[in-house]
């Protein structure tokens, strides 16, 4: 007897207590718009990075919506890239405290140059292989990056990063059982994930490279290099598992943090700002 | 056994025990459940109703899908991606409903791929514009709360139940749509234009979500014997309109239709001649956008078949290495 279909639903949308933004709640949490902080010109640039990897890796995620191997991945994708829009948009706020923007002036006005996404978060989706190696890498530094931000001495960045580590903790989770069952289904699954995998690697080298930024930013910011070693020890067991290797390839030059891109981050803006950009100071 | 068009009680009538038990409880208003005997006829209703419901639903995810990349701002981008999500979760719920009357989802996807199973046409219509992303919220939804929320009280228990969870959320969806246009219309002429043209277009498409007129509609009768539908097509179309007259208003959007007028006499709103014709071509597959639609539903699926069988195949190598480490 089915007393409640809801609990026969498999992966239903508001199961889970992560991701879900109800469409009725929209408003940045309370500790951002009421806190009098205002950040400096260093830690907005900081907040920028980590913003426009959010944002980038949302925008990807939601052009999966609908087009999913499977329902509940329509339902798991649109959960990270709910919660990675939630992030970015607490820090784009934060960052634009610095010179008067909002999050949508951020967003929606500024060019290439001015964005410092690593490359990794703009390479295309691909085949769900490639967005699930995507997604294993970056959720799992966004982890590591997040636990030691929450003990950052700025109190806002400690405030964003404790509520975004308890998210990317899932999507970790969520893309390790991916890679796992894709690299032991069939052959073909092994296949693609093990292309994505190199692929995707000459992007992995940039995340964890320092930038003077980072020296001026002492307790305040985490220091990427020293996220590698707890970064590998994280992803060793999970490839031990699926029988992978660590591709060993060259490593592609990055230079997003200093707004060099690659040649995928002009169309992603193009389509993201079009219809905003077509009605200069309209509220929408 | 005999299954009658209408539940007939009368003494002439030659009826199972379950059957007259299955009568009762339709009579007193109860729930069937799925182990409950039911008439073939009264299944196979269900399974056709709840269905096409559902795949309404996973088809409904493109033409909002279609503006997440480009909604206007953060914020809406967030809440179009919510309800596109809510979308997918209630194919789900539905699905699994139907489920429990013997349909299996590999089933009822390969009708929806084969283009043999329907859903609402209203799904056939294009969404050029951002503005359509506040009319399918405010008209669309709205016409499909009128027709959900009666359904919530469905004879049959689980379709009732994941309706009452469905309906809460539409109603969101309904309230962000209506807030996309109210910031449409306080906006710049360019944007107030983008609001009342995309109302324009959704207007009359979302009255004939309500299905044919109630002389002209072959499964109604039957369904509201029993009580899986509540009010007749017409009745509940003309609710709708009486609802968004007034909040048109509010809007400051015109809705397209020079002979609706208010009756002093029903109170209610009188409304113009629909245009059947063109439901009636959507329906056939002439619509804007049919083909379109079940492509991409096809592409995800054929796509995807590698993930699936990756999962499936990795789910059984589980199952036997724990079934070895059982035995050893």
């Amino acid at each position: 007897m089915s007393d409640d279909i809801a609990a026969d639903a498999p992966a239903a949308a508001h199961d889970d207590d992560h991701g879900h933004v109800a469409v009725d709640v929209t408003t940045l949490d309370a500790e951002l718009i009421e806190g009098p902080s205002v950040a400096t010109a260093d830690v907005a640039e900081y907040a920028l990075w980590l913003g426009d990897d959010s944002l980038i890796l949302a925008q990807q995620l939601g052009a999966w919506i609908s087009r999913a191997p499977e329902l509940e991945e329509d339902v798991a994708l649109g959960n990270v890239a709910l919660d990675l829009i939630g992030h970015a948009r607490s820090l784009l706020h934060y960052a634009g405290t610095a010179s008067g923007r909002t999050e949508d002036d951020l967003a929606y006005w500024r060019t290439e140059p001015d964005f410092r996404s690593l490359h990794i978060v703009e390479q295309p989706n691909g085949d769900f292989a490639h967005t699930i190696a995507r997604q294993f890498v970056v959720a799992h530094y966004l982890f590591e990056l997040y636990s030691r931000l929450r003990a950052s001495a700025d109190a806002t960045l400690a405030a964003i990063a404790a509520k975004a580590v308890k998210e990317v903790d899932y999507h970790r989770d969520h893309s390790t059982q991916w890679v796992l069952r894709l690299a032991q289904g069939t052959d073909e699954s092994r296949r693609r994930m093990i292309t994505a995998l190199s692929d995707l690697w000459p992007y992995v080298e940039e995340i964890f490279r320092d930038d003077p930024l980072i020296d001026r930013l002492g307790g305040v910011a985490v220091r990427p290099s020293s996220l590698l070693p707890a970064f590998d020890a994280a992803i060793a067991p999970v490839l031990a598992e699926a029988e992978l290797e660590v591709p060993r390839g060259f490593v592609a030059s990055g230079g997003g943090r200093t707004g060099k891109h690659s040649e995928h981050l002009a169309f992603l803006l193009a389509e993201m700002q079009v219809l905003t950009r077509a009605h200069p100071g309209a509220s929408w | 056994m005999t299954s009658t068009i209408t539940p007939d009680t009368s003494a002439t009538a030659v009826i199972s025990v379950e059957e007259q038990q299955f009568n009762d409880l339709i009579e007193a208003d109860s729930r069937i459940e799925p182990r409950d005997w039911m008439p073939e006829g009264y299944r196979k209703s269900l399974v056709r109703q709840i269905s096409q419901h559902a795949h309404s639903e996973i088809i409904g995810m493109q033409p909002e899908s279609n503006w997440i990349t480009r909604a206007p701002s953060l914020k809406r981008k967030a809440i179009l991606i919510a309800k596109v999500q809510d979308e997918a979760g209630h194919g789900l719920y539905l699905y699994s409903a139907a489920q429990t009357l013997g349909a299996t989802r590999d089933d009822m996807t390969d009708a929806l791929i084969a283009g043999k199973a329907r859903y609402s046409s209203i799904f056939n219509y294009p969404t050029p514009s951002w503005a359509d992303m506040g009319s399918i919220g405010w008209l669309v939804d709205g016409a499909a709360i009128c027709n959900q929320v009666p359904l919530c009280r469905a004879s049959y228990g689980p379709y009732g139940r994941a309706m009452v969870r469905i309906c809460k959320e539409e109603s969101f969806h309904q309230r962000q749509g209506f807030e996309i246009l109210l910031e449409l219309m306080a906006g710049t002429e360019e944007q107030r234009q983008m609001a009342q043209d995309s109302v324009n277009r959704w207007y009359w498409p979302a009255l004939m979500m309500f299905g044919p007129p109630d002389d002209d509609s072959p499964n109604s009768a039957q369904s509201m014997a029993w009580k899986i539908k509540r009010h007749s097509n017409d009745e509940l179309r003309q609710r709708f309109v009486n609802m968004l007259v007034p909040q048109a208003a509010v809007l400051g959007v015109t809705l397209p239709d020079p002979d609706l007028h208010f009756n002093e006499e029903t109170q209610q709103w009188d409304l113009g001649v629909i245009d059947w014709t063109e439901f009636h071509e959507v329906l056939a597959g002439r619509g804007p956008n049919n083909a379109q639609r079940l492509q991409r539903r096809r592409d995800a699926h054929d796509e995807g078949a590698w993930v699936r069988e990756a999962a499936v195949a990795y789910a059984r190598k589980q199952s036997a290495r724990t079934e070895e480490m059982a035995a050893s």
